[in-house]
């Protein structure tokens, strides 16, 4: 016979769900813990997202050096060092946003995520400058008036740009992305969703927005430092 | 806060998230201003040592896994591990190529 | 209905709310499962179809049913669909869906609602990919080996590829979900080593969607922006490296094979020790060495190399490395046949689906030494015998471990019994077909008869014959199962919360289970495979 009839218990009394403790959960810390886990899979899959990338980059950086350096040269260091402080000091007020998180300061959460997402649209608003000057210096590879001044080998130097553009633009529309969760964060704490008991999405957030850093901290150098120094 | 000692409670003090920061500018300024100067192949070494040293502030003070869990610190470097056998390996290929002068081999 | 009276005592997860909304945003893994469940099998008959094409084409030695064209257009969406749409969703998202968190003892998965937009992922990739066949189809290979699929196909490449890019991370989010259940979610006792071994399996499959789906993810994209864009990174015209592709390509695709048969392993080892009526024989051994698949699985890749211009030397790294996957393999099936040795084995469906199992995942991963050995593969490379030997690992190994799990979990998924003597008569059926379908094509193989061609030499005719009248078998076989269990779903007799006399969790609860998969979570005191704490509950006739 069925025996389940005899495990029947009324309706397993499940309380209401709230947003620090899910019905799936059993305590408030597991969630957090899962949460935290879960970011850092995530993170993990970014790794080697970008990692893909990385190959082909470190590969063809050391089959052809000498066009590799020529191209790393003709990019604006300047702006180039000056974007990855930006986005330093958006990593800093992303900090300062979640440990106003854990104290529970709503105010400074919100002020800390604006000023995070202005300094991310203002890396965003750079790199968009830097692109364009790249239009004008014809250093597109989709384009046919390509042309990289110095070399007889501009199929290399193509393959620089364009590992430049889409490497570049896959971390740009990470930024995207993350300005879009920023945005999302704010509204969510004006509307006073997050307390010190319950702040992961904030926490998650920063561990996004990070992470996006960190990629931009090693394209930086592979991309605008490495071979510069070389004579032309 | 800290009930609990709970690990993702730990609330650092301003004064160590604006030296974390004001390290990694520095850091930032001198990886470039060295990558003008010919070091030989140094120059490859210093600036991906200093991009490793950035990565590790970050990940540390800003991503917290100074305080977080094995697990989390295991899942970290476990990626970090298969991006190295990505490396690696393919470089096993790309490396060895035309080590026995033969075309396509 | 005496039986619907039955059922309708209580709530579960069928029947705890109705309409489609309910469903469509529902956040039981239960449901989702049953979501995926059809989906999958819309895309198996769709891939079939196209399989049964391609076999109807070689019967004859002439190009005379369709053109060369749409041959490779068929052979590339059959595998796309299988590949991407069905044998990687297939028992993870399913089987694993609806038992993972069940074997645990836990309500639902971590993220719920990241477990129903994986779903829609795999529908909006889905949705691509048909679109592309649709259009016109897509006739790269399931490969899309660069410089073709970037400078020269003019099919609809961007599209197939965009629709396993977005399928791609439906698999990355149930790996995650996964990842984190196991790690977070266990009942209170539920130990590391009190896991059934189904849970280690799929906990090493997520391991692997979660490392390697990324990279294919990536390799996509560069492919997607060269073809749009002409940018050069895999032309070799611009100095670009279509070898490059290759080691992304199979940096994922490699492993994600084992993305396939692990899960198909997971079912194995419950099926097994349930019809021996014994625990798994060496459990950590078991369970280790899912994880050392997992691992081992990511340093072979150079394997598909052999004939593509990678340096001798990889060749005989990668060569070398291939052969240890032979070895958590060949575990497995030792401590399976091992299990049975004085078992009480009862001969029951899900049992013969094991049986089948063993014996062509055994002949499946032998060939597999065959072409990890560098001079065998140069003579087989590209050959009907590299698709016989990973079609006897996916067909003969994942699909029988995908059915023998669907037989298994059946009455618990649904609270009634399918037909028994149907269901072994079809689980035979499937058997004999498989092998009439694909062991002609060892011999097809290794006498030269290359992979990919509509048209073939005189010489090759009877075993094409013999193939093609397997796969009208196989489709016989699998057709059959469809409509019984459509039939169980009214007619079949209630199952009862344990009909096997199975030990996991999932039994331990009533059939089909409440929304919360238990009414109380249950505190584990016993090890996996316990027969000495079960009760099995008699099959309820009263329906038939």
């Amino acid at each position: 016979m069925d025996t389940s009839s005899t495990h029947l218990e009324t309706g397993a009394a499940h309380e209401a769900e709230t947003l620090a403790l899910r019905e799936q959960f059993d305590t408030e810390e597991q969630q957090r813990d899962a949460a935290t886990l879960g970011m850092w899979v995530f993170l993990i899959t970014e790794i080697l997202f970008f990692g893909g990338a990385f190959l082909a980059y470190t590969i063809y950086r050391s089959s052809y050096p000498a066009v590799f350096g020529l191209a790393s040269s003709s990019l604006n260091l300047p702006i180039g060092a000056t974007n990855t402080c930006v986005l330093l000091l958006s990593s800093f007020t992303m900090v300062m946003a979640v440990r106003a998180g854990q104290l529970g300061q709503r105010k400074a959460i919100i002020i800390f995520l604006i000023i995070t997402m202005f300094f991310g649209l203002a890396f965003l608003g750079i790199k968009a400058y830097e692109w364009t000057e790249k239009f004008e210096e014809h250093h597109v590879p989709a384009l046919s008036n390509f042309f990289l001044e110095g070399t007889s080998l501009q199929g290399q130097a193509k393959i620089f740009f364009s590992l430049y553009f889409a490497m570049t633009g896959l971390h740009a529309l990470h930024m995207v992305v993350g300005v879009g969760i920023l945005l999302f964060i704010i509204w969510k704490t004006s509307q006073g969703t997050y307390s010190p008991e319950y702040y992961t999405p904030i926490d998650i957030a920063g561990l996004y927005w990070h992470f996006v850093d960190l990629v931009w901290i090693f394209l930086f150098p592979l991309f605008y430092l490495i071979d510069r120094h070389l004579p032309r | 806060m800290n009930q609990h000692g709970e690990p993702s409670h730990h609330v650092d003090s301003v004064r160590t998230y604006v030296g974390v920061l004001i390290a990694l500018l520095i850091a930032t300024i001198v990886t470039a201003l060295v990558a003008t100067l010919d070091l030989g192949p140094f120059n490859i070494i210093v600036a991906l040592g200093i991009a490793c040293v950035k990565m590790m502030l970050v990940v540390l003070f800003f991503m917290h896994v100074r305080y977080s869990t094995l697990l989390t610190r295991l899942v970290m470097i476990g990626g970090l591990m298969w991006l190295a056998i990505l490396l690696l390996l393919s470089f096993v290929d790309f490396g060895t190529r035309g080590w026995i002068g033969v075309p396509g081999k | 209905m005496a039986t619907a009276a039955i059922t309708a005592e209580r709530e579960t997860y069928l029947n705890s709310a109705y309409g489609l909304k309910s469903w469509l945003l529902t956040k039981d893994h239960k449901r989702i499962a049953v979501l995926y469940f059809i989906t999958i099998s819309i895309f198996f008959a769709i891939g079939g179809t196209f399989a049964g094409l391609i076999r109807l084409e070689l019967l004859t030695p002439e190009g005379d049913l369709v053109s060369s064209e749409t041959y490779n257009k068929l052979f590339t969406m059959h595998g796309v669909i299988m590949v991407f749409f069905f044998l990687i969703p297939s028992i993870p998202a399913t089987l694993g869906n609806f038992f993972l968190p069940m074997m645990i003892g836990a309500r639902d998965l971590a993220f719920p609602r990241i477990n129903l937009l994986s779903w829609y992922l795999l529908i909006a990739g889905g949705a691509f990919a048909i679109f592309a066949m649709v259009a016109g189809g897509v006739d790269t290979g399931w490969t899309f080996y660069t410089p073709y699929s970037t400078s020269y196909s003019t099919t609809y490449v961007i599209a197939t590829a965009l629709g396993i890019f977005i399928a791609g991370f439906s698999s990355i989010l149930t790996g995650l979900n996964f990842v984190v259940t196991v790690h977070r979610m266990r009942a209170p006792g539920m130990t590391w080593f009190r896991l059934p071994l189904f849970v280690w399996s799929h906990y090493a499959t997520s391991l692997i969607q979660v490392l390697g789906t990324p990279v294919i993810a990536v390799t996509l994209f560069l492919v997607l922006c060269e073809r749009l864009f002409h940018l050069g990174i895999f032309d070799p015209a611009l100095g670009g490296d279509p070898v490059l592709f290759q080691h992304l390509f199979w940096f994922y695709s490699h492993p994600a094979v084992y993305i396939m048969v692990l899960p198909g392993m997971a079912v194995i080892s419950e099926i097994v020790s349930t019809f021996s009526r014994k625990p798994v024989y060496g459990y950590a051994f078991v369970a280790f060495s899912s994880m050392a698949i997992a691992v081992i699985g990511f340093l072979v890749w150079g394997h598909h190399l052999f004939v593509s211009g990678q340096s001798l030397y990889a060749g005989l790294v990668f060569s070398f490395l291939s052969y240890f996957v032979a070895i958590p393999s060949a575990v497995k099936v030792f401590n399976w046949t091992a299990t049975l040795y004085r078992g009480s084995i009862s001969y029951d469906t899900p049992m013969l689906y094991a049986f089948g199992f063993i014996g062509l995942f055994t002949i499946g991963g032998l060939t597999g030494l065959f072409v990890a050995s560098l001079g065998m593969d140069v003579h087989v490379t590209d050959t009907y015998f590299v698709i016989a030997h990973f079609h006897y690992v996916m067909v003969g190994g994942t699909i029988m471990a995908y059915l023998g799990g669907v037989h298994y979990w059946w009455p618990k998924m649904t609270g009634r019994m399918y037909p028994e003597g149907f269901a072994k008569l079809s689980a035979l059926v499937i058997f004999i077909g498989f092998n009439l379908t694909f062991f002609p094509q060892f011999i097809l193989g290794y006498l030269g008869m290359p992979r990919r061609y509509h048209e073939y030499s005189q010489e090759f005719q009877l075993l094409h014959v013999l193939s093609s009248a397997g796969a009208s078998v196989l489709a016989v076989g699998y057709i059959m199962p469809a409509i019984y269990f459509l039939w169980s779903l009214r007619y079949g007799p209630v199952a009862g919360a344990n009909p096997w006399g199975a030990s996991g969790l999932e039994w331990r609860t009533p059939s089909p289970p409440p929304t919360h998969n238990f009414d109380r979570i249950p505190v584990v005191t016993f090890d996996a495979y316990d027969y000495s704490t079960v009760i099995p509950t008699e099959v309820n006739d009263v329906g038939h």
